[in-house]
């Protein structure tokens, strides 16, 4: 498994040995939407990079779920039709949200690393 | 509005102290929701007593022999005949039978009668009725000198008559003064959660260690504004602003039932309030448009302003509330649609994404009320 990478919409990131990339929101993210009761996946499809994917529903608001790069996906997590609490309780494992296979593979490597996403937490924190 | 600017209630600082996610409500600077979250809040009030601060509502005293007279000239409600010791649900019309606000008004005898109005209308509610009926009673705003909270939930009673054994007497919308703590308390028994519980009245000064000595009974834990939307909206009670505002009538937002008898065209003490006419001729004549409840039939929420469709994808209403009902472990909507489709469950559609999403038009309240009546 290697590591996660992150874009600055907390989203978390991780290429399986397949070379699919599994998208989740982070557990920051999770934490501050709140308890989240209901996630539309997206389709198995192509998105281009930035594109609303997917939405996730706390008890408060209705938040998008960015395509992180372009991509097409190839798996969702249908758990979280029934579960979808598994986004609180276990945001970088059993909440994730689908999978896609990047246009360019190279890319995943270009976004934020565990420093550089922790750097930015700190920084929203201190704001 | 920047958050220097906002106002605190008395009860700030115990909110950060408890870990609470504050926002700015109505220009206060409020709790949201504290580290046991939105959906465990919400189910703890329904399962035993969530302790709410409302401070940021606007608390206002009429005084005088013809206030009770005064305040029908602004309200479709009876209050010359409200019972002391009693409080009644009322709105303010304008000319238009539009609600400028929906309140609690409670008369507490000796010609004394103690509003509740909503925070973000509170200002300009004093306006009205300093400019309506000031001449006719003395209307004092409580505003900085008292803070409520409200105490919710089936295990209320039992926490509250620790502090004051006479309130377990006390049945639905009856309303009191008593000592807590040595202060000089008005309780009523009401809310805005649909259970069983408690609004209290207390001076600012005394509002914390109350606060305090409530939170720790062990059935009660602190609940904030985002839980009490979604009790409320269970509940299927309105909330000013989204449910109903200065462009909806009382029969249009289905609160015919907060019309008093005898303030109703047959009534003793007909009209005499803001757009009686319009109001009447609604009722006489139907109205185009009316407030529902909504359930979804998918779990996607639905939200506020989300288009309502027939099945022709006809646009023939919109959505005042909506969410995810803890309680009811799914969502939850209301909305004005079109009279023709008001029956009980008519199937329609909301719009959400650009997809539909299939609801049915449903009874209220969502959740039974469980109210105490003796």
């Amino acid at each position: 498994m290697s590591e996660l990478r992150y874009t600055e919409d907390h989203e978390w990131l991780r290429t399986e040995a397949d070379g699919s990339v599994t998208v989740g929101i982070t557990a920051f993210a999770q934490n501050a939407l709140g308890d989240v009761v209901f996630v539309q996946l997206p389709e198995l499809q192509s998105y281009e990079q930035g594109a609303e994917a997917s939405t996730v529903e706390s008890v408060k608001a209705a938040s998008g779920v960015y395509m992180p790069l372009t991509g097409e996906v190839v798996a969702v997590n249908d758990q979280l039709d029934g579960s979808p609490e598994l986004v609180n309780e276990d945001p970088l494992g059993e909440g994730w949200f689908f999978r896609f296979i990047p246009a360019d593979a190279g890319a995943v490597a270009q976004l934020l690393d565990q420093d550089a996403y922790d750097r930015l937490i700190k920084a929203n924190a201190d704001a | 509005m920047s958050t220097e600017t906002l106002q605190k209630t008395p009860l700030h600082a115990l909110h950060l102290e408890l870990g609470a996610r504050m926002v700015p409500f109505a220009g206060f600077d409020m709790p949201v929701q504290y580290p046991l979250g939105v959906m465990k809040e919400h189910l703890h009030t329904r399962e035993q007593a969530g302790l709410f601060d409302v401070s940021h509502m606007g608390q206002i005293r009429l005084t005088g022999a013809n206030a009770a007279k005064a305040l029908e000239t602004l309200v479709p409600v009876d209050i010359i005949d409200l019972p002391v010791g009693m409080q009644r649900y009322a709105m303010f019309t304008n000319e238009n039978g539009g609600i400028l606000d929906d309140l609690m008004v409670a008369n507490l005898g000796n010609d004394e009668l103690f509003l509740v109005v909503n925070a973000a209308c509170k200002d300009q509610d004093l306006a009205h009725l300093r400019q309506h009926i000031g001449a006719q009673c003395e209307i004092q705003p409580l505003f900085e000198e008292r803070a409520l909270l409200a105490l919710q939930g089936p295990a209320a009673v039992k926490v509250l008559e620790r502090l004051a054994p006479e309130v377990a007497k006390m049945t639905f919308m009856q309303f009191t003064r008593v000592q807590l703590l040595g202060k000089d308390c008005f309780v009523s028994r009401s809310g805005y959660t649909g259970e069983d519980g408690f609004e209290i009245s207390v001076p600012a000064n005394a509002a914390d260690a109350l606060a305090r000595r409530l939170l720790a009974e062990p059935e009660v834990a602190a609940i904030g504004l985002g839980a009490r939307d979604s009790l409320r909206l269970e509940a299927g009670l309105c909330l000013y602003g989204h449910d109903m505002n200065s462009l909806t009538t009382p029969i249009e937002a289905s609160l015919l039932w907060a019309i008093s008898k005898v303030r109703r065209v047959e009534g003793e003490r007909a009209g005499g309030f803001p757009g009686a006419a319009q109001v009447f001729a609604q009722q006489q004549n139907g109205v185009a448009r009316k407030r529902v409840g909504l359930l979804p039939q998918e779990r996607t929420p639905v939200r506020e302003e989300a288009e309502i469709v027939d099945e022709a994808g006809t646009v023939i209403g919109k959505v005042c509330s909506g969410g995810f009902g803890p309680t009811l472990a799914g969502p939850v909507a209301m909305g004005y649609v079109d009279i023709a489709h008001t029956a009980l469950d008519t199937p329609v559609w909301a719009i959400v994404r650009g997809k539909r999403v299939a609801m049915k038009v449903s009874k209220m309240p969502f959740v039974a009320q469980r109210y105490y009546r003796g």
